[in-house]
Parts: C-alpha cells; structure tokens; sequence
C-alpha cells in the first residue's frame, strides 16, 4: 500500500488515482492507463502467433489466390514472383539455395513458419492500400504464395487450422543468437 | 621557432606519426611554436576593411532556427528509392561533416519499410496487452504526466556497413557508415507501465508494433524491456521528429535499429518471440551452411575514423587531428586503439567527455603526418572487455552475404598525393 501513502503525502490528485486502482502496485506510480473493452482489444491483437493463436476465420485457395495476385501484387511483385528486376525479393523461388554462395531468401526458400506469410500481408500488403484485403482473400493469397513455392498443393484449402500445420522448408534453419539463449 | 623549446619534439606513441593524446593538454603552447605559423605576412595583400556584415544590419529574429546558408551543404544522404515505392528507404547522417557525439534532429538517420505517418497525438494511444494482469491504454497527456528519465543513445541500423562487407566502396563514410546517429531521449520507462499492468505467469517477451501503413512488428525479450527500454518521447530536447517515431518510439539502447519501434501503438506481453518477417525475413544473418542467427540484437563494439576518411585529401604534410567515433551496446566504450602503419603499431586514442554506456564517444588523436603512405585504423574495447573484430572475425561471426551486423575494423589509406582511400587491411 506505499503507493497509496505516497498518494497522500502528495495530495488530492494521486490521491485520487490510487483510489480507483484496483491492483495497487508497489511502486509511487501515476496509474493513469485506462481499461479497453473486450471488443477494442480483439480489434488491435491482430498478430499471428506461430502456433496460429490469433488467426481469424476464413479460407482461401491458391486458385483464388492467383486472380487476387494478379490484381493487387503484379505490379510490384511481377507476374509469377519469380521476376529478379523488380528491386524487391522474390515471393517465389530459392529452395536449396541457403547454403550457396548466391543464396536467395524468399518467403519459401527461408522463412520459417506458414504463419508469417498471412501475419505479414494482412499488417502490410499491398503496399499501396495495406489493411483492405479480406481474410479470405489474405488467406488465398497465403495459399497462392505457399503453392508457388511448391510448399502445398494446387487442391489445398488455407484456413486458421491447415496453415499453422503447413511445414516450412526452413523450419529449422534458424538458431537464436547466443546473447538471447537462458 | 622562436619561443619553442627545440629539445621538446611531441613524443611519439606508435609508428608513422602518432603522437602522444594527451599533446594537447600539455603541451599545446610548445607544439604550436614547434610547428611554426603557416603562410608569411610579407605577400602583397589588399589592405584590411571591414567584411559587409559588420556595417549593416542582417536579418531578424525567427521562430526555429535554421543552419547557416553556408553550411548548405549538411543534409541526410539519401537513397536512392524504387519509384513505385518513393517513400520506403533510408537516408544517412552525413557523419563527415559533423563532429561531437549528439546528432542534430533533421541528420538523425531514416530507414522506413514503409513511409512517415502523420499522426495526430491526440489520436495515438500506447496499448499493453496480452500476458499482463490488467490490459491498459494510455493517451498522450496520460503518459505525459509519468515520471520521465533522458538518456543519451546511440540508434544504429543493423545493416549499417553492410557495403564494407564484401566490397570496399570509395563513397563518403557517410555513405558507408551514416545508419548511425545518437541523440539524448527522454521519455517514460517501459518498466514502469509494465509494472501497472503486471505480468501474468509465462510473460517472457514482448512483441512492439508501429503505428505506420506497414505496421512493423519486433519482438524485445522481457528481461530488456524490464531494463532500460524507454517509451521515448523526446529527442534532444524537442518533441520526436516524425521520421523517429512523433508522437513516440521505443528506445532499446545498444539494440539493432529496428527493434527501437517508431510509431509504437501497441506491446504485447508474450511467452516467446513472435518471428515476424522482420525477424526472420530481414535482419538475420545468415551463415555459410545454411543456417542463420535470429535475434542478433545486442550491436557488437565498433569505431571509425571520421577525420580523415575515404574522399577527403589531406592539404599538406604536417599536424592533424585524427578523430571519430566509437560505440559498443553492450556498455561503455572503455578503449580506442589507432594505427597509422596498418596495424603494426597501435595507441590509445584520447576519449572525448563524456563517455556513456551505449553511447557513441568522440575520440581524438594528434598525428603527424610526414607526406608518406600511411594506414589508418581504429579498434574500440567496450567496458566487457569485447574487442573490435578484423574483417575475417566479423564475417566469421556473421556470414558474408548478409548485410547485417557488420562492425569489422575501417582502415583507409592516406597515398602520398594526400589523397584518402578505402582500403582493406
Ligand atoms: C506498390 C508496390 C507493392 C504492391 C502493389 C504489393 N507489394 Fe508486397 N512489397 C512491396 C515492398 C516495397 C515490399 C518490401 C517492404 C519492406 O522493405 O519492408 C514488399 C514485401 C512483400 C512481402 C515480403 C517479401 C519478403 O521476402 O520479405 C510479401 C510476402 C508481399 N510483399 C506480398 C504482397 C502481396 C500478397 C501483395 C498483393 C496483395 C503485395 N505484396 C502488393 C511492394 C508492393
């Protein structure tokens, strides 16, 4: 409670912020957040975790994906997401590459889970607009971009419980710095 | 010569010219003597008169001051961008033309995935959620009224150098070396907020996003945000520029760039890292055999020589000042070694007050250069006692063909011409 005996030592305003904290902390401390509602918080935890906590409902093919693609990616990322002249990294192609003198680090060849690939187009893409794809079409597009890279096949469906299952090539290519490892 | 004390030649301290730091201190009136005026009085000159400025009035008070027309010439190096994405980039601090330890605010460093979001304060809230007992939002004139603590920092972006790797460029060390800028922060200590929301079992990490159009997400782990991770709201005194982050940012001192979030709206307190793609995408590094390191965060020890550098020729054969820059986020920097014979001779350099942990630090070396070939480097020791690696060690360390992480040894030849080089040693 020194929280709340500091608050009175230093008057009516702390004082008054230490009577509607409920928790209260150890420390002499403002406590000025505010609670949110259920409904804002869903709203901003929009990151997918690798486990798929996060991912919302939906589905998408990578045939559906493809026409998506050509609408809203080609631009930049050219036709397949192969094209090397586009000053971007390839969304496709690479695999078995890592460990070459000329390695090529795309979503398919390096990242190392599927999850990624639908946490970073739906925050991010497209360039131009980020933030108005639907999930379905996210979901296609991760879909698109997985079968491209020969990851899944052309029949596979992407949705909250198949992407998190989809096994990356690099799954185990990487190791934490050794400063990070307890 | 007249008032010099002949027998009193500045002592040497290592091979090719280098002369003991503390010359100045000491003896500073000798060597002036010693090394005699420069140019002769005895030349036809037109005779003295008042310069233009001093007989009419200039110009008047104004509301934010701005350099001198002269000093033009200061700006951010900049990138070249993709056309069809004019505003993701970098633009560099011009570190040749600026001296002292504190980056002006305009020559901070950029580098943006995406663009510079003009957001409105009064619209921005921080939000803390996830593995924490009470999820809470502050708005701005809430966090303002936290207790504040100022720091002085230095932000490097993991892919400074990254040119020095595997080529040896001849563009400015700018150019080369300018993802690097350091600025006194003031803002609110991400502990403290921490410590009002509390932390649920299995809190272990924190994942930043940014308020800008690609929402950048980067993961801290909790033991540094607990330490001296601050949400930062003012850079060198004024309210954070909007290319670092206005309304706030994240400071994670000693730590890659990109994870000192720009723009920060929202932590999650999480039970690992989040693998986002620029953790895993970007910013790793990636070794010969395939594998690659995640989570290099911590920047290693490293220094530069800033005068002289690659572009610049040296007028004649005489005294200079060598100096630069010197930084380590793992601590202080404790040492500077310089070489001026390609490293077979080394000497402490003097290091310029004060000396801040996670801070760049300005030393300084006199240097008599005698018109030959000459090799300068530097090598910095931090306070943990880690070196400044050579090329191969750094490269070992991080592979070659990333771009990231590179902190090896800067030599640069000074030839005979006066010339000075990018050279490898
Ligand atoms: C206006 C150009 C543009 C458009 C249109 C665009 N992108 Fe991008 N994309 C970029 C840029 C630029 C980057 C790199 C961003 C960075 O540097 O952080 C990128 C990066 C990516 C990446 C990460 C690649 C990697 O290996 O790091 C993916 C995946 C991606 N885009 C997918 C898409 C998808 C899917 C679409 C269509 C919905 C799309 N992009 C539309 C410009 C564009």
């Amino acid at each position: 409670m020194s929280a709340c005996r500091f608050a009175l030592a230093a008057g009516v305003l702390l004082a008054a912020a230490c009577a509607t904290e409920q928790n209260s902390a150890s420390t002499a401390s403002p406590h000025l957040g505010k609670a949110m509602t259920d409904v804002e918080l869903a709203f901003w935890d929009s990151a997918i975790l690798i486990d798929g906590s996060n991912l919302p409902a939906g589905s998408g093919s990578s045939a559906q994906g493809k026409v998506v693609y050509q609408q809203k990616c080609a631009a930049c990322h050219g036709a397949t997401g192969t094209e090397t002249d586009t000053r971007l990294t390839p969304l496709v192609g690479g695999r078995g590459s890592l460990a070459t003198a000329q390695p090529v680090r795309t979503l398919g060849s390096y990242w190392p889970y599927s999850t990624i690939v639908f946490d970073y187009i739906r925050r991010a893409m497209p360039y131009n607009a980020p933030k108005t794809l639907s999930n379905d079409e996210v979901y296609a597009l991760t879909a698109y971009l997985l079968q491209a890279n020969g990851i899944i096949g052309e029949a596979a469906v992407m949705d909250r419980t198949t992407l998190p299952a989809v096994q990356m090539p690099n799954r185990n290519g990487f190791v934490m710095a050794s400063e990070n490892v307890k | 010569m007249s008032q010099a004390d002949a027998s009193a030649e500045p002592e040497a301290v290592a091979g090719n010219g280098l002369l003991h730091r503390r010359l100045f201190l000491t003896r500073g009136l000798t060597l002036a003597g010693a090394m005699g005026v420069a140019g002769h009085a005895h030349a036809q000159v037109a005779p003295p008169k008042h310069p233009e400025w001093m007989m009419r009035q200039g110009t008047g008070l104004s509301g934010y001051g701005q350099p001198s027309k002269f000093e033009d010439g200061v700006k951010r190096i900049m990138g070249q961008p993709n056309p069809l994405t004019p505003t993701l980039g970098s633009t560099r601090t011009p570190l040749e033309k600026l001296t002292g330890m504190i980056t002006p605010n305009g020559l901070h460093f950029e580098r943006h995935h995406s663009s510079v979001p003009d957001i409105n304060p009064d619209a921005h809230s921080l939000l803390i959620h996830g593995l924490v007992r009470q999820p809470q939002k502050w708005d701005m004139s809430a966090l303002m009224r936290y207790p504040m603590t100022s720091v002085i920092r230095f932000i490097e972006c993991s892919g400074n150098s990254g040119a020095a790797k595997r080529a040896v460029p001849q563009t400015s060390v700018g150019q080369i070396h300018g993802l690097l800028s350091c600025s006194e922060w003031t803002g609110v200590k991400l502990s403290h907020l921490l410590d009002e929301t509390g932390l649920a079992d299995g809190a272990s990490w924190i994942i930043a996003e940014g308020a800008e159009a690609s929402s950048m997400v980067r993961s801290i782990p909790l033991k540094t945000a607990l330490d001296d991770v601050i949400v930062a709201l003012y850079q060198n005194g004024e309210r954070i520029r909007p290319e670092q982050g206005y309304p706030m940012r994240l400071l994670v001192p000693g730590c890659e760039g990109s994870v000192n979030v720009k723009w920060v709206h929202r932590i999650k307190v999480v039970n690992g890292p989040g693998h986002s793609r620029d953790e895993t995408g970007q910013y790793t590094d990636l070794l010969p055999d395939g594998r690659a390191l995640q989570y290099t965060l911590i920047l290693g020890p490293k220094s530069l020589i800033i005068h002289p550098s690659v572009g610049m020729k040296m007028s004649q054969p005489g005294f200079y000042e060598i100096s630069g820059l010197a930084w380590s986020g793992h601590g202080a920097v404790r040492r500077v070694e310089v070489t001026a014979d390609g490293g077979k001779s080394w000497a402490d350099a003097e290091l310029t007050e004060p000396v801040l942990s996670k801070c760049l630090t300005r030393f300084r070396m006199p240097w008599s250069w005698n018109g030959g070939p000459a090799t300068l480097a530097s090598r910095a020791t931090d306070d943990r006692g880690n070196v400044q690696p050579t090329h191969a060690v750094a490269i070992a360390n991080y592979g070659e063909v990333g771009a990231y992480h590179y902190n090896g040894i800067q030599p640069w030849a000074v030839a005979q011409t006066g010339e000075v080089a990018n050279v490898r040693m």
